[in-house]
């Protein structure tokens, strides 16, 4: 019998690691994720799992090479700054198709920024983030409970894949408390022929992003990118809100698509043909559900706290056959149902 | 007869090093450890950046390789990952000691429980000769072209006294494989540093003092009179800590 748990999203998001066979993290302190790595350091031993605090979110993904080279399903979170950290790692694991989850509970920037909620790092995390050409799947909870169960999701793409996955939260549904449904513990294991265990009687294995041949590196590529294109043929995920008559279309993901759902609920009071497409997949991008609604939208509205960033995927998606405006705060202030209200309301 | 074997431990695949490198020698004694204590179906090597980064061509064992500076780190998650593994970093000195001292101090200050060999051969020698944290006063580099001025870019750093101010590392040793002589020394201090690993002692580092005749711009022989002559006298050879004495 299912019971629901009062929960911080940055907790739930660690219990439902250890529950999808996670017996390892390393990472290293930064608000706002810092519960995360607390829950972990408290609960992962007594789950027989190993808790390491690194000296640096460089060291904490690179001990995420080691342990996923050694065949181990194993995570790191952090905040926006430590992210940017451990783009060199995250560039190596796509290097070595080495699976692996990390989680970002964003906090506002450039630079050291601030420490409130913020989207700011969509580009860096749909776009690539580290140096080479390599996706990484990227999933945006908007509740406790989502924090929960696409950790579940992030975990089985990523083995599945062997590719990695982002979580990319922000800070308002880290630090908020829900009541969630914790998933039962994750029995499917993926076999790893290609770990590391030493070479025991068999050929040895090694493991390496390295590839000096123009034509081989080439070709590795080439290979990469069928499995991202096959990704996005089959791991698109969006939650639809209102969508089947909307003639205004919000896309809005995470916290953002909280506060967009209130202000549609608020239009179609008004008679204002409005609706939501939430993006749980920021990569890939929900294209195929958003070119779906286009017949009947007439223009979308892209509701985000940054500057403008998932904006162009928007306009990507549908070959800007439909105006796209933007509605957004950024610095860590979060928008409100009234300016999305009013960008639904405004504009033609 | 056979009088010498090449280690089990060790691939059938002709080397990249140069002529005079001390690389190959190390990658011999590293093998011969491995293969004397029987531990090459359990041992996983983590590879560098820099001259070493082929390493897991050459050794017969699993290996992954790191970027530049983490090895430790990575060598951290493989052996937390399985305990019962065996698990060595390989770096120089651009890796372990430049970009890499931070990754190199904690995994040490964390006493884990693996084995670090450290080739400081006082250069960056896969990029061409550029001034490593290890190259002497005045020495002269592709980045020190006038010599290595201490007034401006500081003294090399002397790693295994570093690392001896250390509560946690167990067994940490300087050789040289210039001459005969430091080559057994050599093989000695890594057998035990693989030796004490097997027991669970704790973090184990050998720093082999080494030749790079080619960015040194010498003969062989010579490079290695220069190691005689310069290097031991600014890096000199010897026990650090080893908390086998301490008992």
């Amino acid at each position: 019998m299912a019971t629901k748990k009062l929960m911080k999203g940055n907790e739930a998001l660690a219990e439902a690691a250890i529950r999808s066979g996670c017996r390892f993290y390393f990472g290293y302190p930064i608000t706002p994720q810092t519960e995360l790595a607390e829950y972990m350091a408290r609960y992962l031993p007594k789950a027989g799992g190993v808790f390491l605090q690194a000296e640096s979110e460089i060291a904490a993904i690179s001990m995420v090479y080691g342990t996923s080279a050694a065949g181990k399903r194993v995570m790191t979170s952090s905040s926006s700054p430590g992210i940017s950290l451990k783009q060199e790692g995250i560039s190596y694991l796509a290097g070595s198709n080495l699976p692996a989850v990390i989680v970002n509970v964003q906090r506002g920037g450039p630079g050291l920024g601030g420490i409130q909620p913020s989207q700011s790092d969509y580009w860096q995390a749909t776009k690539g983030g580290g140096h080479g050409d390599y996706h990484l799947i990227v999933l945006a909870p908007s509740t406790v409970q989502e924090m929960a169960d696409l950790t579940v999701l992030a975990f089985d793409l990523a083995d599945k894949y062997r590719v990695q996955t982002m979580i990319l939260a922000d800070g308002t549904v880290g630090q908020m408390m829900e009541p969630v449904e914790l998933p039962e513990p994750v029995q499917k294991e993926y076999d790893k022929p290609w770990a590391l265990r030493g070479k025991g009687n068999g050929k040895s294995k090694f493991i390496t992003s390295l590839s000096l041949s123009p034509e081989e590196l080439e070709q590795w590529n080439i290979n990469n990118f069928e499995k991202y294109r096959h990704i996005e043929e089959t791991e698109q995920r969006a939650e639809e809100f209102l969508m089947d008559d909307a003639e205004i279309c919000i896309v809005a993901f995470g916290i953002s698509a909280r506060v967009s759902r209130n202000a549609v609920i608020a239009a179609r009071e008004k008679g204002i043909k409005a609706g939501l497409i939430r993006p749980i997949t920021l990569y890939p991008f929900p294209k195929d559900i958003l070119r779906r609604h286009t017949s009947h939208v007439s223009r979308f509205i892209s509701v985000e706290l940054n500057m403008g960033q998932m904006i162009e995927d928007i306009r990507l998606s549908t070959d800007c056959c439909r105006p796209v405006s933007l509605c957004n705060r950024t610095g860590g202030v979060i928008v409100t149902p009234e300016e999305v209200l009013a960008a639904i309301e405004g504009g033609k | 007869m056979i009088v010498f074997d090449k280690p089990k431990c060790l691939k059938d695949a002709p080397m990249h090093y140069c002529p005079g490198c001390a690389h190959g020698l190390v990658h011999r004694i590293v093998a011969q450890a491995v293969d004397e204590l029987d531990i090459q179906d359990k041992t996983i090597g983590v590879a560098p950046v820099g001259c070493a980064v082929f390493a897991y061509n050459y050794f017969d064992v699993d290996m992954v390789e790191a970027s530049h500076g983490r090895a430790p780190a990575v060598a951290t998650g493989v052996k937390r990952a399985d305990p019962s593994r065996i698990v060595f970093a390989y770096q120089g000195d651009g890796d372990l000691a430049s970009i890499g001292m931070t990754e190199t101090v904690h995994t040490a200050a964390r006493g884990e429980n693996l084995t670090v060999i450290f080739i400081n051969n006082a250069i960056y020698g896969m990029t061409g000769g550029q001034m490593a944290p290890t190259s002497l006063p005045g020495q002269i580099t592709q980045t020190s072209p006038y010599g290595r001025d201490v007034n401006t870019v500081g003294y090399p750093v002397k790693v295994c006294e570093l690392l001896a101010t250390l509560e946690a590392p167990y067994y940490i040793e300087r050789v040289a494989v210039n001459s005969v002589k430091n080559v057994r020394r050599a093989e000695k201090a890594i057998r035990k540093a693989f030796q004490n690993q097997i027991e669970g002692k704790g973090y184990s580092f050998v720093e082999v003092v080494a030749a790079c005749p080619t960015n040194w711009k010498m003969k062989p022989v010579d490079a290695n009179r220069w190691v005689e002559e310069q290097m031991i006298p600014y890096y000199p050879l010897g026990v650090f800590k080893d908390k086998d004495e301490q008992k």
